[in-house]
């Protein structure tokens, strides 16, 4: 375990904990929280997706999930430390079962997305449905439209009566992608991890090497929503109300916009495309001069046609064009680079 | 390993053991007649090659064989198993070495991590990056083990594939046109590589190339039109005037 660390590693975990250190310092921690919250869920998109090749038009739903399964927890139960982990462990076992069923049916690419995306709407309609006193689950009311308030937030384990809000609760999440962040990073160089990306390179030659695909695209899939059900539950605990609104279409789509902005395949990508365009829209929200949507698609659009790897590779590309550039490094860092073959066989 | 089991009783097994044998197998594809009622056996460490004019369904046998195809009838058995119907990666699980005619590898990663993904599935992880530091080494790929494959020319591609065919050690080999646009010294480099791979597994190689054929084969069998149209030493059926007719395109 120790071996799949890099120095790498430790700068990325030095300069994280300086950011999280000085961010308070020019934008609010309430805002700060959301930011490092939707940074989670794009990052879950983004390990799915972006390594193990499988595009989910409801990664949201997870998140809306997980949200409602702390509200409903937490009424419950009243306390915090229980309700979190059964945020994780619901939308888990769920993407598990759904997983198995789309991998284990031979499910890929656009049906996949379009399945993933109508049952993403059943649960937006089936939520916005919930107003009637005869849908609650213990003493939680779902609320329909509405949502679920008046909850209770989080706490210290043990301590009912200390509870972690405002600035600790920045500090709380912050840390908390962190130790997501490094354990996506682990979980990628693992053999498990290895696999995966090439899954997302080539299903059928893995296969053919003897892996069962099927249930390596299960298991991952259940660990992004495990990880946007996390996600959700710390936004319950920000939010302090849960609404279908979680799991509508925009908040499905904005996922996927946040990874294509920042850059697939790589892990910093979809968490700066979440927290860069979340800030955007907030910051667009406090003028009215022009419609926020427009922004939002205008930037979408100028991405997928000038910068169609995202912003993060196209930065790290340019870095290694300069470093490339450098006299002395030239002669032992240069890379072969061919043209592919065009001969190929019918 | 006894060979026996609920098979077809003139199926008797010989002194060299069968390891791969396809009985009565046919694929349709609608109405067309990809495979029609081959019956197939191999032997032990034995090289075969498959030959037959484009469309004759050598590729199609071979999906069969390796699970990408579920036979329309007929039945498969390795080593004894009955394997018809079982997925690519539980056949492959068993030991079989597949390339497909079509590249498959993983473009976007390195000739190193194609190697040890290949090698990963039999071996623990340690291991597996010795091995495929070894079948690189064998192979000649170290000057481009950390290169992208999707930046290599054909040829070093085919030997990647190769290589990643062969670093879970095999017991059977299946081959669909792995000399296809290759140049004359990686073709002659390949029969080398052929070679080796029969000290330990039964190896089917499907080719074009009659030159490439000669060089390496002892038995070839000739598909025409989804069946076998004969099986013979390499120089009877190139002096047989029915696989000349069916090559020059006349119906025999
Ligand atoms: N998936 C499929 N669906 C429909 N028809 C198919 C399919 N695969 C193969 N065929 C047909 O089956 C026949 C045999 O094809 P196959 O690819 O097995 O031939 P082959 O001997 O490998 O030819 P080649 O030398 O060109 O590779 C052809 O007529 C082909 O059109
Ligand atoms: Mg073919």
């Amino acid at each position: 375990m120790i071996g799949l660390w890099k120095k790498q590693d430790l700068l990325a975990f030095i300069i994280a904990l300086i950011g999280i250190w000085l961010l308070p310092t020019m934008i609010s921690t309430y805002t700060l929280t959301i930011l490092v919250i939707y940074g989670m869920l794009g990052l879950s998109l983004g390990l799915i997706w972006g390594f193990g090749g499988i595009l989910c038009f409801g990664q949201a739903a997870f998140f809306g999930l997980g949200a409602y399964t702390y509200a409903i927890a937490a009424i419950n139960i009243g306390e915090s430390t229980v309700p979190m982990l059964l945020a994780i462990l619901v939308p888990g076992v769920f993407a598990t079962l759904f997983g198995a069923m789309m991998f284990y049916g031979h499910l890929t690419d656009v049906y996949l997305g379009v399945i993933t995306l109508v049952v993403t709407l059943i649960l937006f309609k089936f939520i916005n449905s919930t107003a009637g006193p005869q849908y609650a689950i213990g003493h939680a009311r779902l609320g329909g439209f509405n949502g679920i308030p008046g909850f209770h937030t989080l706490n210290v384990p043990g301590r009912t009566d200390i509870f972690i809000w405002g600035d600790t609760l920045y500090y709380v999440c912050a840390l908390a992608l962190l130790v997501v962040f490094f354990f996506v990073t682990w979980l990628l160089r693992t053999s498990f991890g290895r696999i995966a990306i090439g899954i997302r390179e080539n299903e059928t030659r893995i296969s053919l090497m003897g892996y069962d695909v099927r249930a390596r695209k299960t298991i991952l899939f259940a660990i992004g929503a495990a990880i946007a059900g996390l996600a959700g539950a710390l936004f319950a605990n920000w939010g302090e109300i849960v609404t279908p609104g979680l799991f509508s279409l925009q908040q499905n789509a904005e996922v996927i916009i946040w990874c294509i902005v920042g850059g697939l395949g790589t892990r910093f990508g979809p968490i700066i495309g979440a927290a860069g365009l979340a800030y955007l829209k907030f910051l667009l929200g406090q003028q009215t001069l022009i419609d926020n949507a427009i922004i939002m698609g205008l930037i979408l659009v100028i991405f997928v046609l000038f910068l169609p790897k995202g912003l993060v590779p196209a930065t790290t590309s340019l870095w290694q064009s300069i470093y490339d550039r450098w006299p002395v490094r030239r002669s032992g860092s240069r890379r072969r680079t061919r043209s592919r073959s065009a001969t190929h066989h019918a | 390993m006894a060979v026996g089991g609920a098979r077809d009783p003139e199926a008797q097994p010989i002194m060299p053991e069968t390891v791969l044998e396809t009985v009565g197998l046919t694929m349709r594809f609608g109405g067309v007649v990809a495979s029609d009622n081959v019956h197939f056996k191999l032997k032990e460490r034995e090289l075969r090659c498959l030959i037959g004019p484009n469309g004759a369904g050598k590729s199609t046998f071979f999906k069969c064989i390796s699970g990408l195809h579920k036979p329309t009838e007929g039945h498969v058995f390795m080593q004894g198993t009955e394997t018809t119907g079982w997925l690519p990666h539980q056949i492959a699980s068993l030991g079989v070495g597949i390339k497909t005619q079509n590249p498959n590898v993983l473009n976007g990663l390195s000739v190193f991590e194609n190697i040890w993904m290949a090698a990963r599935r039999f071996y623990p992880n340690e291991e597996a990056s010795d091995r495929a530091t070894d079948i690189i080494d064998k192979l000649a790929l170290s000057y481009i083990a950390k290169a992208e494959l999707g930046q290599l020319a054909h040829g070093e591609r085919q030997r990647v594939e190769l290589g990643l065919v062969v670093v879970g050690n095999p017991w059977l080999v299946l081959l669909d046109e792995p000399a296809a646009g290759m140049s004359s010294a990686d073709v002659e480099h390949m029969s080398r590589i052929i070679d080796d791979m029969t000290r330990t597994a039964a190896v089917i190689v499907v080719e074009h190339d009659m030159q490439f054929i000669r060089s390496i084969a002892s038995t070839v069998t000739v598909f025409y039109q989804g069946a076998v149209l004969m099986e013979d030493h390499v120089d009877g059926v190139m002096s047989d005037p029915t696989v000349r007719n069916v090559y020059l395109g006349k119906k025999a």
